[in-house]
């Protein structure tokens, strides 16, 4: 077999394209997909790659960037807000798995180190399973979805400690690589490590404040999209290196590079250029993961590792049930809790492999560990529909299937797109009413004034799908398209009908023309951009002339609506310049027809009919 | 040359302040005969806020702080206006909804218009006759104006006669001068009244 680099991400892309799709047809996930391909390629099925180790060294990067991604995910002020239930719920439910499953470890014969390790590692759950399964639910809102979510914000927090500790529980000899050993690192005493990696830390700390934003600006202004893929991967790859150097987990220090640009405008910008590469190269860290499995280890022993599938799910899904009727959950929603979050989950692939490195497990205890893991995870979607079907209903009687519910506010309801001066009335509005909206635009000289007086708009163009689903368009009810440039504003409607069609959209029009096009698209309001303004001009002007205000008022309102009407009604002509032409003429005079009736200058004058004698004649019935 | 006066597009002033005000409601005095002319009998006099309701909140949307610090500003309330479906125009039916606050205008410490003498001037495309019991529309003014009397006693107010003038329809331009005068007269002996 080619076992060159070409050859071996042609086998590597391959599998993930091959079994992916088929997995997710199954229904099982992209992450089994990926699984199942590196048990194919594998040297036990296929043997199409070679040393499994070396791609899985390049993909860590791929955790190292989930990392990165999940500290800009965490912004200081969410954290803040769900506090509770964060380190409460979540904490608890890392230690007390952590320590039911130590004894166990115990039993089985691993020394504490490793049943310590193991422990920690199996509590964690799937990000990727609950919270797919929960939304396609619709359960993401409901108390157990809330409560899903805290307990895996709180797991993915709780691997960076993972991370730093799990080193000094080595009791075996690591495998290299791992920057550990570092011969450099070894001449030097304790204190000064200590300090190094205290400086290096506030080398990531202080660059990310008052570095980045600079460059991200200087390069916003070259206006070159790649400019920008090529400045997030920088940051990260920079980090990894410089943690690499102090002998600091990789991981860590961009989870911490994350944070502290979580806050920053260019959080979208940063989080949808790097999350394709780390969709990619996670993917290739699960697929070496499969190729990685021992199968003959796991053959020998059949019965350990099916009880310890089943066993494990069962442990977690009880010690999620008990946490979840102490914090108050209704019994349904306890259930719902435990099963989503009782399967064991990819960080755990990311530390088996982490701790078989680092000399904390021995190989075939990871080994187990990774097949139970991948079992735990398969049967999850089954386990979630038996408990659906079985137990559920007995809890909640047959009518009552779970209630759909608002989606959890890690997002605004309301985007809104450009950032000028038709989207700041719109959101300054929204937000004197209660409404925060998230703000994107594309000026980032725009955006910093916007910051001097305390507001935040991040930097983004909308009229991408990735930034778009990145600022919460999955979650949002209401996008408002304010963008100046027509062509931009015509290219994020058409993409949010496609990919959000559950989103309100309004739109910015420029004139006539423009509208006619939106009202096409069937979004859910059209704002000339000057015709309000006009409007009142002209209202104010008919003031002055001596038509009463109120007068003036009603003619206005007549005006726009016929105007809106007639826009409506004039769209489908829009390419045809005669019929357009004839249907605007005829428009006209309708609307000259009802500003006359309005105003009482039709035949008969309502006052006058109020005379008694006159209404006296029309009751006999005897009219004029 | 003295330039013309300004016209303005914005009432009322904020700070006027004085004995009556007189809240006039009608939509299109363009084509008003009566109320126009009642409105004109006050314009020149001393201590009296001639305020056009629908000229100031054309949509309706009332401000309402500043229509309480016009009360608060005056002794006496007076509300001029045609008789539309046995009623009042539709703003003042806004107004009252709006302005009148509870804890402000009745109520607990709803004091503002306390003692205040309420006069109510309309107009009526139907004759004396039709307002009587046995007559056409089978109700008198008086009893149409019940929910205004009430409105008036609720918040403490003083509330006079009614000053009606019926069949404006039927009323040569002579006929309603000399009712705007009448008009006129009554409102100054409110004021008189009050300053004295
Ligand atoms: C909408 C509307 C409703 C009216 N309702 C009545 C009514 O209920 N009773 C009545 O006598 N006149 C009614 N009229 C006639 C007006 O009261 C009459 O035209 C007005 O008092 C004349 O005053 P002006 O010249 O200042 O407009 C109504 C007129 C309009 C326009």
């Amino acid at each position: 077999m080619d076992h060159s680099l070409l050859g071996q991400a042609v086998v590597y892309l391959a599998a993930a394209m091959i079994i992916v799709p088929l997995a997710s047809r199954l229904g099982l996930g992209s992450v089994l997909g990926y699984l199942l391909g590196g048990v194919v390629i594998g040297p036990h099925l296929l043997n199409l790659v070679g040393q499994a180790d070396d791609v899985m060294h390049f993909a860590e990067l791929g955790v190292v960037m989930m990392l990165f991604l999940v500290g800009l995910e965490l912004e200081p002020s969410r954290l803040w807000r769900l506090r509770g239930p964060i380190f409460g719920l979540g904490g608890l439910q890392l230690l007390g798995t952590g320590a039911v499953l130590l004894p166990i470890g115990l039993l089985l014969g691993l020394p504490w180190q490793q049943a310590l390790a193991m422990g920690l590692i199996l509590a964690m759950s799937s990000t990727a399973i609950a919270l797919q399964t929960l939304s396609e639910k619709g359960l993401m809102g409901s108390d157990a979805g809330q409560k899903s979510f805290s307990v895996l914000l709180f797991q993915d927090v709780a691997v960076i400690p993972m991370l730093a500790l799990f080193p000094l529980l080595a009791t075996l000899p690591g495998s290299a690589g791992d920057g550990h050993g570092d011969s450099f690192l070894d001449q030097i005493g304790a204190l000064e490590h200590t300090l190094l990696v205290l400086a290096a830390i506030a080398v990531v700390i202080s660059a990310g404040r008052f570095l980045v934003r600079p460059m991200m600006r200087a390069v916003a202004r070259t206006g070159l999209r790649e400019l920008f893929t090529a400045a997030a991967l920088f940051i990260v790859l920079g980090v990894t290196l410089l943690m690499t150097a102090v002998g600091l987990s990789p991981a860590l220090g961009t989870f911490l590079a994350g944070v502290v640009l979580a806050n920053s405008e260019y959080h979208h910008e940063l989080e949808s250029d790097v999350e394709p590469f780390k969709g990619l190269l996670l993917g290739l860290f699960f697929l070496a993961v499969g190729a990685s499995i021992d199968f003959p280890a796991v053959a020998a022993q059949p019965v350990l590792v099916a009880s310890l599938v089943l066993g494990v799910s069962l442990i977690k899904a009880l010690v999620l049930l008990g946490l979840g009727l102490a914090f108050r959950a209704r019994r349904d929603q306890a259930v719902l809790f435990a099963v989503a979050l009782c399967q064991v989950g990819e960080f755990a692939f990311v530390l088996l492999s982490f701790a078989r490195g680092s000399g904390v497990l021995a190989p075939e205890v990871a080994t187990v560990g990774v097949a139970v893991t991948a079992l735990s995870m398969a049967l999850s979607p089954v386990s979630f529909v038996l408990v659906e079907r079985l137990v559920l209903p007995r809890l909640l009687g047959p009518a009552s299937a779970p209630r759909e519910a608002d989606a959890i506010d890690e997002h605004n309801e309301v985007i809104v797109a450009g950032y000028g001066r038709f989207g700041q009335v719109a959101a300054r509005f929204l937000s004197a009413n209660g409404h925060a909206a998230t703000l994107l635009d594309v000026d980032s000289d725009q955006i910093d004034v916007v910051a001097r007086f305390g507001g935040k708009v991040f930097f983004g163009d909308a009229s991408r799908l990735d930034l778009l689903s990145a600022a919460g368009a999955g979650h949002a009810k209401i996008l408002a398209v304010a963008v100046d440039d027509p062509v931009k504003v015509k290219e994020i409607v058409h993409l949010a009908r496609v990919h959000f069609p559950h989103l309100a959209i309004l739109a910015r029009a420029r004139g006539r023309g423009e509208a006619y096009e939106l009202v096409e698209h069937e979004v859910e309001g059209v704002y000339r951009e000057t015709f309000d303004s006009a409007l009142r001009a002209g209202v104010d002007a008919l003031r002055l002339l001596g038509t009463p205000a109120a007068m003036a008022w009603r003619a206005a309102r007549i005006f726009a609506r016929h105007d809106e009407e007639s826009i409506q009604v004039l769209a489908e002509h829009r390419g045809d310049q005669a019929r357009l032409v004839h249907g605007s003429r005829e428009r006209t005079l309708m609307l000259e027809a009802a500003l006359r009736a309005d105003r009482g200058i039709e035949p008969g004058e309502p006052e006058q009919a109020w005379d008694s004698e006159g209404l006296r004649r029309l009751a006999r019935g005897d009219g004029d | 040359m003295t330039p013309p006066p300004r016209r303005r597009l914005h009432h009322p002033p904020r700070d006027a302040r004085g004995a009556v005000l007189v809240l006039l409601a009608h939509p299109d005095l363009r084509r008003s005969r009566a109320n126009r002319r009642m409105a004109q009998a006050l314009a020149d006099i001393d201590g009296v806020t001639v305020h056009n309701l629908y000229e100031a909140w054309p949509d309706l949307d009332i401000d309402v702080p500043r229509e309480q610090a016009l009360l608060s500003n005056h002794q006496a309330l007076v509300w001029r206006h045609p008789l539309y479906w046995y009623s009042t125009p539709a703003i003042l039916k806004q107004w009252q909804d709006l302005v009148l606050e509870l804890g402000w205008a009745y109520g607990p410490g709803g004091e503002a218009l306390r003692g205040k003498p309420f006069l109510q001037g309309i107009t009526t495309g139907g004759g004396e006759a039709a307002y009587q019991v046995d007559g056409f529309h089978q109700l008198t003014i008086g009893q149409l104006l019940a929910p205004i009397t009430r409105m008036a006693g609720l918040c403490g107010m003083q509330a006079l006669e009614p000053f009606v003038l019926y069949g404006t329809h039927r009323l040569d331009e002579p006929s309603l001068d000399r009712a705007a005068l009448a008009w006129r007269t009554r409102i100054l002996a409110l004021r008189d009244s009050l300053t004295g």
